[in-house]
């Protein structure tokens, strides 16, 4: 098997507080295929962001990697110094956020960022740089691009602001996408624009994905695999379809089941009772022990790992544990 | 049980967007105006859920805010139970404002974070002098334990709470002056699906209980087609298809309609083919002519640019689109 391209190794991301240290990511384990879509799911604050941030080396203090390992095509990127990891971000990493306005600077036009960031990274001329950016804009869908160029970001929309961002962190052909909740901001309509623009690009350059969502709608319709995380662990980790259609992990089911959709008619959809834990009150062993309908006594000792199981998936769950079998299909 | 609750007819509202009149005199412009609703008519019947559904800006909360009285219409009539609402009066508007509360997208900016949420649910309560002294504590206990909270919760404050929670906290305030009609716009927009389940259950229950009618207001189509009996689909501030809900999913007669559908992410993996959805909301300041949505629409005829489609009944309601008219007229627009 080809070495991935990206491989994040048992990461885990602490902030230090007046009142003791918070784990926001405990030991979070993944890698990501060349050419490769990655969905990455969980509810608000299970550490989909912070998962971004310390891969492209921008956490914001206090917050900072605690332990673990990040690789990029075999070279270890999470230690290195300040000016090297700024040549990788942009790069080798390209990234689109969700507010288009925190990636565009309002005072400059949109020729000048996008050739700004190109002859940044690719030794180009002036001119060459800008037919270059032309053609991006032209790629992501925006009409007249050759004119449209020279406008400020204000004077697109809101769906066409993301295309813009898009071109820009595609301008230096990137190994790896992080695209965090790219369309959530947008309408259903312009979403699917945006995901299908994003995707096609990136399977044309042979870029990874890492799509950071919390709509499982979208993730169904463009990732390849999909991690989910919750309370800043993996819970569970797989084949898009196998872990939508059928979920290991007790959480990702109650997930799937809670989501309304369009073709279903149950009267009620499932619910998971209470919410998730504040990081200064994970519970002992398994974090989803206080609502899980599966839970058990081990669970409130040990936290359980990931276990590996048929067809490259994973899941933590004590369920699924070897040792275990007879208690829980027994 | 089909007795009409509330009905709307060509409500209408219209904004002043104008520059100052300076600016507008040396720029030579004109006054210029936003119409965020035009023209639009629906009934609703007591004790369904009828939805509004849409893009952002197409004139969703601008309906929701004139049927409870927030906002007055530029034209147009609302009639609750029977009786028009009249924003003159506000000694009638008062006993209706009574029977219907709203409920909003934002839990965090809707409940008064320097009040205690006994207090936050007992205001209708007290304003509208329905309860007093000892009963009054005595019922937002049992409002909070209605709504998945507990009695103890009440001396707490909002920030103590999660999105849910204040959602479920918003919802106990709402039911508080026993109303039979609430409008929520977009209640579950700001929760995770997780919660949003809770939410939405919780939502039905209540409906069964107490026989409440609701106006649910949301962008999201899969929440309305697991919430709503009929459906009204909005495009730049007109409504464009009312249809049931199963109807609407399984047979949509406005493009638009079908393109909203279309652009839903499907989460069965059926490998579904979908219409490539194509341009963006135009301007609401200055829309096209005719049919709004003739730019963006993948069956325009000559006939849409020109003039603006009548609503044209179909199954289970009606759609304002030429492709429904009698067939001779619109052969003379192909
Ligand atoms: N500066 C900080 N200090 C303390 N905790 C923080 C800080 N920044 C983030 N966190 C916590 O880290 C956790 C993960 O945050 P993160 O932004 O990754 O969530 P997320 O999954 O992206 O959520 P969302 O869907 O809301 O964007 C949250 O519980 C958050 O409160
Ligand atoms: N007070 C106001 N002054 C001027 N324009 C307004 C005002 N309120 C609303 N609008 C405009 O009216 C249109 C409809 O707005 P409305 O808030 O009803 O949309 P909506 O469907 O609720 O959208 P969203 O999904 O974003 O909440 C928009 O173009 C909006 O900019
Ligand atoms: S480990 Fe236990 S508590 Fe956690 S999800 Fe599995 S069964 Fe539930
Ligand atoms: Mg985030
Ligand atoms: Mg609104």
């Amino acid at each position: 098997m080809a070495a991935p391209l990206l491989s994040v190794r048992d990461l885990i991301v602490e902030f230090p507080t007046r009142r003791g240290t918070l784990r926001a990511l405990d030991r979070v384990s993944f890698d990501i295929a060349e050419g490769e879509v990655l969905g990455m799911v969980g509810e608000s604050g299970a550490g989909k962001s912070l998962t971004g941030a310390a891969i492209i080396g921008l956490l914001e203090p206090p917050g900072r990697i605690a332990g673990g390992e990040i690789w990029l095509r075999g070279e270890r990127i999470d230690n290195l110094p300040r000016e090297k990891m700024r040549r990788v971000r942009g790069r080798r990493i390209g990234m689109v956020f969700q507010d288009p306005l925190t990636s565009l600077n309002p005072l400059y036009t949109v020729a000048e960022q996008l050739i700004e960031t190109i002859r940044t990274h690719m030794d180009l001329s002036e001119k060459e740089a800008r037919a270059r950016a032309v053609g991006l804009l032209d790629r992501v869908g925006i009409p007249a691009a050759a004119r449209r160029i020279d406008d400020y970001p204000h004077h697109f929309s809101g769906g066409m602001r993301q295309r813009v961002v898009i071109a820009l962190a595609l301008a230096a052909e990137p190994e790896l996408v992080i695209a965090d909740e790219p369309t959530t901001a947008l309408d259903v309509s312009v979403q699917a624009q945006i995901i299908d623009v994003l995707k096609e690009i990136c399977a044309e350059r042979g870029a990874s994905v890492m799509l950071i969502t919390h709509d499982m709608g979208v993730i169904a319709e463009t990732a390849d695999r999909v991690a989910v995380l919750y309370a800043g662990r993996l819970a569970e980790i797989g084949p898009v379809r196998d872990v939508i259609q059928a979920a290991e992990h007790p959480y990702t089911a109650g997930l799937m089941g809670s989501i309304p959709t369009l073709t279903q008619t149950a009267e009620r959809l499932t619910q998971i009772p209470g919410s998730m834990p504040r990081l200064n009150a994970i519970p002992q062993g398994c974090a989803f022990n206080p609502r899980c309908p599966k839970v058990f006594e081990r669970c409130y000792r040990d936290q359980p790992n990931l276990i590996a199981r048929a067809d490259g998936r994973h899941v933590s769950c004590w369920l699924y544990d070897a040792q275990e079998k007879e208690v829980s299909h027994g | 049980m089909a007795d009409v609750l509330l009905s709307v007819e060509g409500l209408t509202r219209r904004f002043d967007v104008s520059k100052p009149w300076l600016n507008r005199v040396i720029e030579r412009e004109e006054r210029q105006f936003l119409t965020a609703s035009e023209n639009v008519s629906f009934e609703i019947k007591r004790g369904e859920t009828f939805a509004l559904v849409g893009e952002s800006g197409s004139g969703k909360s601008t309906i929701a805010k004139m049927i409870v009285g927030l906002l007055e219409p530029s034209a147009g009539v609302i009639r609750f139970d029977g009786q028009q609402m009249d924003f003159a009066s506000g000694a009638a508007m008062r006993t209706l404002r009574r029977r219907f509360q709203m409920i909003f997208q934002d839990p965090f900016a809707s409940l008064n974070p320097r009040w205690r949420v006994e207090d936050i649910i007992a205001e209708p309560i007290r304003t509208f002098g329905l309860l007093r002294g000892a009963e009054i504590s005595k019922e937002v206990g049992r409002l909070l334990d209605l709504v998945g909270l507990s009695a103890a919760d009440g001396a707490k404050f909002p920030h103590e709470f999660s999105g849910g929670q204040r959602q479920r906290i918003a919802i106990a305030r709402a039911l508080s002056s026993k109303p039979e009609f609430i409008v929520c716009d977009e209640p579950t927009s700001a929760l995770d699906v997780s919660v949003q389940a809770q939410i939405l259950n919780l939502m039905r229950d209540l409906q069964d209980e107490f026989g409440l009618t609701y106006l649910l207001i949301s962008h999201d189509l899969s929440v309305v087609r697991h919430m709503a009996n009929r459906i009204g689909v909005l495009y730049l501030g007109r409504l464009v298809e009312v249809a049931e809900s199963k109807r609407l999913f399984t047979d949509p007669q406005h493009p638009y309609t079908r393109m909203l559908l279309d652009a839903v992410p499907d989460l069965a993996l059926s490998g579904r083919r979908r219409m490539p959805v194509t341009g963006e909301i135009p301007n609401p300041i200055n829309p096209p002519s005719g049919c709004t949505f003739h730019p963006r629409c993948p069956k325009v005829m000559d006939i849409c640019k020109a003039s603006n489609p009548p609503d044209y009944p179909t199954s289970t309601g009606t759609a304002a689109c030429h492709l429904l008219a009698p067939q001779e007229v619109a052969s003379t627009g192909r």
